[in-house]
């Protein structure tokens, strides 16, 4: 089971779940990972220890991708 | 899967379009420039210092004065420097249990521990390593630590919890770690020992044990 997280003020919270051999369940995936990028939101998943990557579209076969705010300079 | 085309360009670097990327070369003229300055605060002073004792012993108390601007300012630019490493106020108790457990997810023991003690999560880069704390980086490379000022941004006004404060910058730093610095802002770069003495003293065994 894959997970789109988002990380919010609770810690993070759960977007979507989804198995690539249940497409009821991706297309609702692939809805929710749409609407946060909308929102500004960007798309990370990590590639083993000290890489991560920016995706665009929803990686299907990622078990975990999480949804960032932007970083500015303070 | 379709990843950034941009070959893992961090996506925030069209926001500072204007900056040069910042290279280990870029970095390295930084640093120096950093060094220039505080060389440049601190000589006058001594000089000063020095020739009024020489002009007459009763103007000592001009050259103690000469002598505490010369230390007094390098310090205080390392204490702006130090402040990103400070901690905001803590979410909800049950936001920030589940934070850190995702943090502690991309990290390994030794660091999940030092986070545990200093707050701050050590991550080797090309250009040093990084200790990333919640509003911002230290960067350590050899002697020298630079201090960089960044955090994620929250518009909704929604108080992001600690680890999730951390991991947006841990995950960022890892996507493109040259963009990452050109995304944030260098608030000092100096000694290591003008930083550590400015740090909280829980802090300081971060830097100590990447160091």
């Amino acid at each position: 089971m894959s997970r789109l997280i988002r990380m919010d003020g609770s810690g993070h919270t759960t977007l979507a779940e989804w198995t690539t051999d249940d497409p009821a369940s991706v297309e609702v995936a692939v809805a929710a990972f749409r609407a946060e990028l909308d929102q500004g939101s960007i798309a990370m998943v990590t590639r083993g220890p000290g890489h991560a990557e920016h995706v665009r579209e929803l990686p299907l076969d990622e078990q975990l991708v999480i949804m960032r705010r932007p970083i500015a300079g303070g | 899967m379709a990843t950034d085309a941009s070959a893992g360009l961090l996506p925030e670097l069209a926001n500072v379009y204007w900056r040069p990327r910042m290279t280990r070369d870029r970095l390295r003229r930084r640093e120096r420039l950093w060094t220039l300055t505080t060389l440049a605060h601190v000589v006058p002073f001594v000089a000063v210092a020095i020739g009024m004792l020489l002009l007459s012993p009763l103007a000592a108390p001009v050259s103690l004065a000469a002598l505490a601007h010369a230390w007094l300012i390098p310090a205080l630019y390392a204490r702006r420097g130090a402040t990103v490493t400070r901690s905001l106020q803590p979410g909800a108790d049950g936001a920030e249990r589940v934070s850190l457990g995702l943090l502690g997810d991309l990290v390994d023991h030794d660091a999940r521990e030092l986070h545990a003690r200093t707050g701050l999560v050590p991550e080797p880069g090309t250009l040093g390593t990084w200790l990333v704390g919640e509003v911002g980086a230290l960067l350590v490379s050899g002697r020298r630590v630079s201090c960089w000022c960044v955090r994620a941004t929250d518009p909704e006004g929604a108080r992001l919890p600690s680890g999730d404060r951390v991991a947006h910058l841990l995950l960022a730093l890892r996507c493109d770690e040259e963009g990452f610095a050109t995304v944030a802002n260098l608030a000092f770069s100096g000694a290591r020992w003008r930083v550590r003495r400015r740090l909280p003293k829980h802090q300081r065994a971060a830097l100590d044990a990447v160091a």
